[in-house]
């Protein structure tokens, strides 16, 4: 999947959560979900779901902890995919 | 004005059931969290957890053949152990004939009700058998289930109702009964809370990733408040009680008074300024400890312990950070603070409940108990106070005015005043 496909699939994804449009407007690889798009980080549960639905994968609890910015969960979705 | 005090106290917690076994577990610091294979089998992530250990025999002396039949609900079950009890210590006969009295209460406390009762009824009723689901499954899964088993137990006429705040449940019904003494609508309340053990109440908390997955091997390990290596709570249930009574009452009766409820305070952060339904306003901590001392006409200098909340997830240095600008006290200066969840674990809305128990029983025999798992006090909190004010040993010390908070989802906070009676 090209990156640029992924970070829309992933804008998509968090779009629901999010609590600061600004930041969500100008997202990029470095956009960070809690300190940047102000999600709660309760919600982070459920962006990792929806993650592992939209690209039917798995996310262990370690690789959950890592994952909190839009860069992390590229890497970490790429990863899942090369796999399969 | 009416004094509230404390003459009776129960308890079933995962480090030990019944106050005597329960203070030698406390003040030996012994972990009563273990692993359950059927968190292992459900594939939760933390597979430990505190459960209080029952047996068939000991179940018998609280609850008839009769009561026990189709009963599945470990949170009433602790309850009612718990409350009766505490009922028993302070002086009181429980007898199925004892007369009605109109002076005594009980506010009762819990999250949710019999969820495993609740499960059972719901397959029964999905395969269309509700017609055989027994007399029982409204009262094992109503939320005041537990009140209303202890007020038929005890044969109380006062009020009877059960209150629901989460994590701060069992901190708001020790307040609510004493109102309710100090209002003088009522000369005795049996107050306390409880919670239900297993995967179905625990699930939820499981899913939100908010308990430890690395203490699986090492469960005695696991509940690490204030820690720099804590990774999330780890999951308890169990119950705890008290007999609040005006001190006119306990002292024309000649009751043995553990301490004197001086005071506290229950308000909301609302879900602003940085509150959310899981997270604190710090603000109206801070507030809710300030009104706490200020009800109880004490000095916040005169606080020597501090009971906190302190569940081992990364909340607890912004705890410790509330209290000492509540108090106006840190570094060497400021109490000694303890959270008995190091060895229970977060026992929901049993925790304030237990928790005060355990506060109490410092006063009364004079002992603060130790914080176990704590050895690498997280960093942040050692900016703040000093590390010998968070005893890793049980010490005896000479103490009057302790102080504990619970707070809960919701942004719901309590905060209790106890003092030592003389």
């Amino acid at each position: 999947m090209k990156k640029e496909e992924l970070i829309a699939k992933l804008k998509t994804i968090v779009q629901p959560y999010i609590q600061d449009e600004e930041a969500f407007k100008n997202l990029t690889e470095e956009t960070t979900f809690v300190g940047d798009l102000k999600i709660n980080s309760a919600n982070l549960v459920d962006v990792i779901l929806d993650v592992e639905d939209e690209f039917d994968i798995r996310i262990e609890n370690d690789e959950m902890e890592r994952m909190l910015s839009v860069k992390a969960a590229m890497e970490i979705v790429t990863s899942k995919i090369a796999k399969e | 004005m009416t004094k509230v005090v404390i003459t009776g106290m129960g308890v079933v917690a995962p480090n030990g059931v019944g106050l005597e076994a329960f203070t030698e577990a406390i003040k030996s610091g012994n972990s009563g969290i273990t692993f359950h294979e059927n968190l292992k089998a459900a594939n939760f992530s933390c597979c430990i957890g505190g459960i209080p250990q029952v047996s068939k025999e000991k179940k018998l002396e609280y609850l008839t053949p009769l009561q026990l039949r189709g009963f599945n609900s470990s949170g009433i079950l602790y309850g009612c152990m718990a409350g009766m009890d505490a009922w028993k210590d302070a002086g009181f006969e429980v007898n199925r004939d004892s007369e009605l009295d109109y002076d005594s209460g009980c506010i009762f406390g819990t999250g949710t009700s019999g969820v495993d009762k609740f499960r059972e009824a719901i397959y029964k009723l999905d395969a269309g058998d509700v017609k055989r689901m027994g007399s029982t499954v409204v009262l094992q899964t109503m939320a005041s289930g537990i009140s209303a088993y202890l007020g038929g137990i005890l044969g109380l006429g006062n009020q009877v109702t059960t209150n629901s705040s989460a994590c701060t449940t069992g901190t708001e019904a020790i307040l609510m009964g004493f109102e309710r003494i100090k209002n003088g609508q009522a000369k005795r309340m049996l107050v306390g809370s409880c919670s239900d053990d297993g995967t179905y109440i625990w699930g939820g908390f499981d899913a939100m990733r908010v308990m430890t997955y690395k203490h699986n091997d090492t469960p005695h390990q696991g509940s690490r408040p204030m820690s720099a290596s804590a990774s999330g709570f780890v999951p308890g249930s169990g119950a705890g009680a008290m007999v609040l009574e005006s001190l006119e009452s306990a002292l024309e009766r000649g009751a043995t008074i553990y301490a004197e409820v001086l005071g506290g305070h229950v308000n909301s952060g609302g879900q602003r300024n940085g509150g959310t339904l899981t997270a604190p306003n710090s603000e109206a901590v801070q507030r809710c400890i300030v009104k706490a001392i200020e009800n109880s006409g004490i000095d916040a200098k005169h606080i020597d312990t501090i009971n906190g909340h302190l569940t081992a997830t990364s909340k607890d240095s912004l705890e410790i950070e509330n209290w000492t600008a509540a108090l106006g006290r840190k570094g060497s200066d400021f109490p000694y603070i303890n959270s008995l969840k190091s060895m229970v674990g977060h026992c929901l809305a049993a925790a304030g409940s237990i928790e005060s128990v355990a506060t109490v029983l410092q006063l009364k025999e004079q002992f603060v108990f130790p914080n176990i798992n704590c050895d690498d006090v997280h960093p942040e909190i050692l900016e703040l106070i000093d590390d010998e004010k968070i005893p890793k040993q049980m010490i005896k010390k000479v103490l009057t005015i302790a102080a504990k908070a619970s707070f809960g989802f919701g942004d719901v906070n309590a905060c209790i005043i106890f003092k030592k009676y003389n």
